[in-house]
């Protein structure tokens, strides 16, 4: 089943509203919905978090692998995200092969927390050129109303704050039913976190919900992260046929410093 | 518009008297020869079985579930709204958000088209209202002559649970019309779910919707005409 896709009729009038500066929910264009956090709800995984920001609702698990480093950066550990959109979370996903929403979506979280040097993944080291902890941070979508993207990394940085190493023992082995108190080796001050800005006609929404998120022409993500007390862009990427001017870049940039100190506050509240 | 469109029998009987119960599947309703198990039951020897989740409903002799979630099944006669996919040489593809397509034969234009020049009518991602002429197992025929039907132009179109539309007409139309009434908005609901809100301003049509949204979010309440109206109250 694909639903039914956005018509011409709902595209036109989102796109008039927006132009008038409303919003089916009543918010602004770049009101952002509340989000709460709550943390553990996988007994299993090292570390989990689930997001609900509206109906939009993720749960990501943090599991840690012992393996080996790569060759060409045998002194550091390795970050994984991957993602699974699960039919139950829309009527746009299919189980099967992962289409181009699913390769995207973790790709762009995994790419707004490595790029911000939250981890230090010369910590993760446990024994150098051989034996190295992966992290593996798994991104399950329950309910897409829209904005997954932001939501899941907000969930995937509340999951690596949660997360503890296991145990290991005499031979080397790791032992998950027992975990330490040692958390991840995550830099405190920083705080990776990626903006979707969607586009209908001259319009630049926010946090959009999975009607308005359809009818969109373009988006373009940021990822973003403080460091220094300066705020850092790390990553960007637009999709969907329509042009951002340069004005437009502008105006967002000027938007982004606003929208961070806005999240860092609500955040300050779950980690 | 008028509300011909929106079936009777398919409109909420008489809701406030009758006592309503969640049942899920597999759970006995009465037991008993005397009943007549309907909508979304079964009998099963002696008793009336719950075949869905939802709401069950004695009314006299008859026993039925209301059904709180589910897709939309396609019946004869059911109006639906529906978006063009596809151009075909004889006719319309339109898909209605069930299983199956639907086709709307060229026949069914209200004037004389060329069939060169078929999107000149309904292009595609256009939006019509139509009803449903016959379900087979190759697919759905649609028809579009008829009071209210035809290409929908202005406004938009947004989703509900299919199973929720009787309770958002209500009882002889009297939920429709009270919105309508509030709102001065044009609605056309779509059995399968979809539904059509046109109004004079923007700010009426949200109100429309926000009015449905409510009504959907408190299907198990009774008196909900009462509530919609303390509702419409609060808002001013």
């Amino acid at each position: 089943m694909t639903g039914m896709e956005t018509s011409n009729l709902t595209k036109e009038k989102l796109r008039k509203m927006f132009a008038e500066g409303k919003r089916f929910d009543g918010r602004e264009l770049l009101e952002s919905r509340d989000f709460e956090i709550e943390y553990d709800v996988s007994n299993k995984a090292e570390g989990s978090a689930r997001i609900k920001m509206g109906k939009t609702d993720v749960i990501v698990g943090v599991k840690m692998q012992v393996g080996e480093p790569y060759p060409d950066s045998p002194d550091e550990g390795n970050l994984m995200v991957s993602s699974d959109l699960l039919p139950m979370a829309s009527p746009r996903y299919e189980s099967g092969p992962p289409k181009f929403d699913a390769i995207e979506l973790p790709r762009l979280v995994d790419r707004a927390i490595r790029a911000s040097d939250i981890i230090d993944f010369k910590k993760l080291v446990i024994e150098e050129g051989k034996k190295v902890w992966t992290i593996v941070a798994d991104i399950y979508p329950i309910n897409d109303d829209g904005n997954i993207i932001e939501a899941s990394s907000l969930a995937a940085l509340a999951a690596l704050k949660n997360a503890v190493f296991p145990e290991i023992d005499k031979e080397g082995k790791v032992d998950y039913d027992k975990k330490t108190k040692n958390k991840l080796p995550l830099a405190k001050e920083i705080i990776p976190i990626s903006f979707s800005f969607y586009k209908l006609g001259d319009s630049i929404i926010l946090d959009p919900t999975r009607e308005e998120e359809e009818a969109c022409d373009a988006r373009i993500t940021f990822g973003i992260s403080n460091w220094n007390k300066q705020i850092m862009l790390n990553s960007c990427q637009k999709k969907g046929k329509a042009i951002l001017t340069s004005e437009e870049i502008e105006k967002i940039m000027e938007i982004i410093p606003k929208k961070f100190e806005e999240f860092n506050k609500k955040l300050k509240k779950f980690l | 518009m008028r509300n011909e469109i929106n079936e009777a029998h398919e409109a909420e009987e008489d809701s406030e008297s009758t006592s309503r119960w969640a049942v899920v599947p597999g759970e006995t309703i009465v037991s008993g020869e005397d009943y007549l198990p309907s909508e979304g039951t079964r009998r099963e020897g002696e008793n009336v079985v719950a075949s869905r989740f939802g709401l069950a409903e004695i009314s006299g002799r008859v026993v039925k579930v209301i059904s709180i979630f589910g897709a939309f099944v396609p019946r004869r006669n059911n109006v639906v709204i529906g978006t063009v996919s596809d151009i075909t040489f004889s006719g319309w593809l339109i898909n209605i958000d069930s299983a199956g397509s639907a086709f709307l034969p060229i026949d069914e234009a209200p004037r004389f088209i060329n069939r060169n020049e078929m999107d000149q009518f309904l292009n595609i991602g256009d939006v019509v209202a139509a009803k449903i002429w016959s379900v087979k197992l190759k697919g759905i025929d649609l028809v579009m002559k008829g009071k209210g039907l035809g290409k929908l132009e202005g406004g938009f179109i947004f989703k509900i649970i299919p199973s929720r539309v009787p309770r958002v007409i209500g009882r002889e139309g009297s939920m429709v019309n009270l919105i309508k009434e509030k709102t001065g908005c044009n609605i056309t609901i779509g059995q399968n779910g979809w539904i059509w809100i046109k109004g004079p301003d923007t700010d009426s049509e949200i109100k429309a919707r926000n009015a449905i949204e409510f009504v959907t979010s408190k299907v198990h309440v009774s008196g909900l005409t009462e509530k919609v109206e303390q509702w419409f109250a609060e808002q001013k």
